[in-house]
């Protein structure tokens, strides 16, 4: 279970444009994306690089969110900071990418809450603490939850590659 | 029970007689499609080899393809240093499918795939681009994928956990009137099933229409069919799929078409019939809020930028330079035109084309992706209003917050940069 605290909202549709503006795309560095983050929503881009994340931090929002292009800093930049998205639904592209690289998304197609309300995250469902009202939330493919166990696809694919190349002594090249 | 072109594919892609719709599978993959963003795919490849004890080597350098085309030539320190450490990556690793910022060889991904030849029916093909839906035009399986995901292909050729997904069928019935082309009708069609109303599933099209349309075409339907939120966009393919691969990819070995089983169980099927359609256009600031251009004529235009992925092709040359033949861009208005390869420009060139747009008043630009996604090229000022051809008009897109795109067809764009303001092509002759 997690505790975290609604910080935005948002509406349906949102692009990858928007949470990572095509102008930036030249960086690519999951280290170096945050700070370009929404960064034509101003308020939001600030938000989100002056706030405190220590502890993880959401936003709320509607329907298709990453829709558009594949462009994967558009989660990079929402991992870096701490954030987890809950959406009524998710395009397939950013979802994948966000399981890939370990943002948490969630799926809530009910989801009720406003900027300020305390939520609890966990497996199956949303309470949001402020309005006393709990939301079911739809599991991901137990194929993604494959990815997420491993702790994201580059663990994932390092253990399949190691099966495949077999065990070699790191040092030695041997 | 049969299979849909998708549940074929990806059934031979994995060895199996049958898949079945949500079966989890790991297709074999035939080609791996990167641009630019193969820089952060490289970041990615690296990450996974670090501390394995082995000297990093992609699974197979022939099924690889690096083409350079969001940001040609490079607009910044950034983006050249990304683009040499893919130039040093690809000789290093003998990547063969590389397209550099060339004359002879270049231009944008979507394009450069399909007039070499890399794209078969039945193809598995991922690529780091959501457009890469384009490729389902010759009867392949074509999706977008991340970076990371890109990475372990890189590694190991295999897309992990890939669900089989359900397909739409769109079945197209009529002749085409004049001055509809399948933009038109791939902007209705999204218009009516919504943004999201194909996500996580396959538009497999079917019906008379789409028989008789060229490759060209084809291709325009396929790639926008992620903005129906689709994974793949598949044409079956037909005699006019091998005539352009033989011909115009002057491709020689066996081609096997996929195609669906009679009884095939889909999603859901959705009809339309064109003789009556009418040019459309997506108004800002979503792909689906599509309307008929009659609703929105006059509307001043202060730049009309012709090319991209989806309608960049010598066809769509052909109709824009037909329309401003003889006639004068609207002062106050840009015409940007970004043909979709140069093997398209050189065509344009011999054919007289880029004469005919020049004089008219038109800039023609590089092959590349232009102004398309913001980055470079003929960005938007503050207030400013676009009607472009391409592919996307989500907020900023063209670079700018504080301005408008409007998406419609070669023939709506040519028109209206004559009269500066939206104008219906079939009342200008």
């Amino acid at each position: 279970m997690t505790k975290t605290k609604v910080i935005y909202k948002i509406g349906d549709d949102i692009s990858t444009d928007i949470i990572y503006p095509g102008r930036y795309m030249a960086t690519v560095l999951p280290t170096e994306t945050p700070a370009f983050a929404f960064d034509d929503i101003q308020e939001l881009n600030e938000l989100l690089k002056n706030g405190d994340n220590s502890t993880p931090r959401t936003i709320v929002c509607g329907k298709n969110f990453g829709c558009g292009s594949s462009r994967e800093q558009a989660a990079s930049t929402l991992k870096g900071h701490n954030l987890i998205i809950i959406a009524k639904d998710f395009a397939r592209i950013f979802l994948q990418n966000s399981i890939n690289l370990g943002l948490q998304t969630v799926i809530c197609p009910q989801i009720e809450a406003n900027v300020g309300d305390e939520l609890e995250v966990s497996e199956g469902k949303v309470i949001n603490k402020t309005s006393g009202k709990t939301f079911e939330t739809v599991p991901l493919p137990p194929a993604r939850q494959a990815i997420v166990d491993a702790g994201g696809l580059i663990p994932y694919t390092q253990k399949r590659l190691k099966e495949k190349l077999g065990t070699k002594c790191g040092n030695c090249h041997n | 029970m049969g299979q849909t072109v998708v549940q074929k594919i990806l059934a031979r892609a994995t060895g199996k007689d049958k898949v079945a719709v949500g079966d989890v599978v790991e297709p074999k993959i035939d080609i791996a499609m990167s641009h630019e963003n193969g820089a952060l795919v490289l970041n990615q490849f690296l990450e996974i080899y670090k501390g394995l004890g082995h000297a990093p080597k992609v699974w197979d350098n022939s099924r690889i393809a690096i083409i350079f085309d969001h940001r040609v030539p490079a607009e910044s320190k950034k983006t050249a240093t990304n683009q040499k450490k893919l130039r040093e990556f690809v000789a290093e690793q003998g990547i063969t499918k590389f397209h550099d910022i060339r004359g002879d060889e270049g231009g944008i991904c979507h394009q450069i795939l399909v007039e070499n030849g890399y794209v078969l029916p039945g193809s598995v093909v991922v690529g780091t681009d959501s457009h890469t839906t384009t490729h389902g035009a010759l009867g392949a399986f074509a999706f977008g994928i991340g970076a990371t995901e890109m990475a372990a292909v890189w590694a190991l050729g295999v897309a992990f956990n890939i669900e089989v997904p359900p397909t739409i069928k769109v079945v197209v019935s009529g002749k085409m009137p004049k001055y509809i082309s399948s933009k038109d009708l791939i902007l209705y069609l999204i218009g009516k099933i919504s943004a999201e109303g194909a996500n996580f599933k396959v538009l497999e099209f079917h019906g008379e229409t789409i028989e008789n349309m060229s490759i060209n075409e084809r291709l325009t339907l396929s790639n926008m069919s992620v903005e129906a939120g689709a994974t793949s966009g598949i044409i079956p393919a037909d005699k006019i799929t091998e005539k352009y691969l033989r011909e115009v990819a002057n491709y020689k070995g066996d081609i096997h078409p996929v195609l669906p089983d009679s009884d095939a169980k889909y999603d859901r099927i959705v009809e339309i019939n064109v003789e009556n359609l009418v040019p459309q256009i997506a108004c800002p600031h979503t792909v689906d809020n599509v309307k008929p251009v009659t609703e929105v004529l006059g509307l001043p235009i202060d730049q009309v930028v012709i090319g991209s992925c989806t309608n960049g092709r010598l066809q769509d040359l052909e109709t824009v330079t037909n329309i401003v033949r003889g006639k004068k861009v609207a002062r106050g208005t840009r015409l940007l035109v970004f043909p979709a390869s140069y093997k398209i420009l050189s065509e344009a060139l011999d054919r007289g084309y880029v004469s005919d747009l020049i004089k008219a008043g038109a800039v023609v630009m590089n092959p590349g992706c232009g102004p398309c996604l913001g980055i470079h090229q003929g960005a938007l000022g503050d207030g400013e209003r676009a009607l472009a051809t391409t592919n996307r008009n989500f907020k900023g897109r063209m670079g700018n917050p504080n301005s408008e795109v409007y998406l419609c067809s070669p023939a709506v764009a040519a028109a209206s940069a004559l009269k500066g303001c939206i104008t219906d092509p079939r009342g200008e002759e």
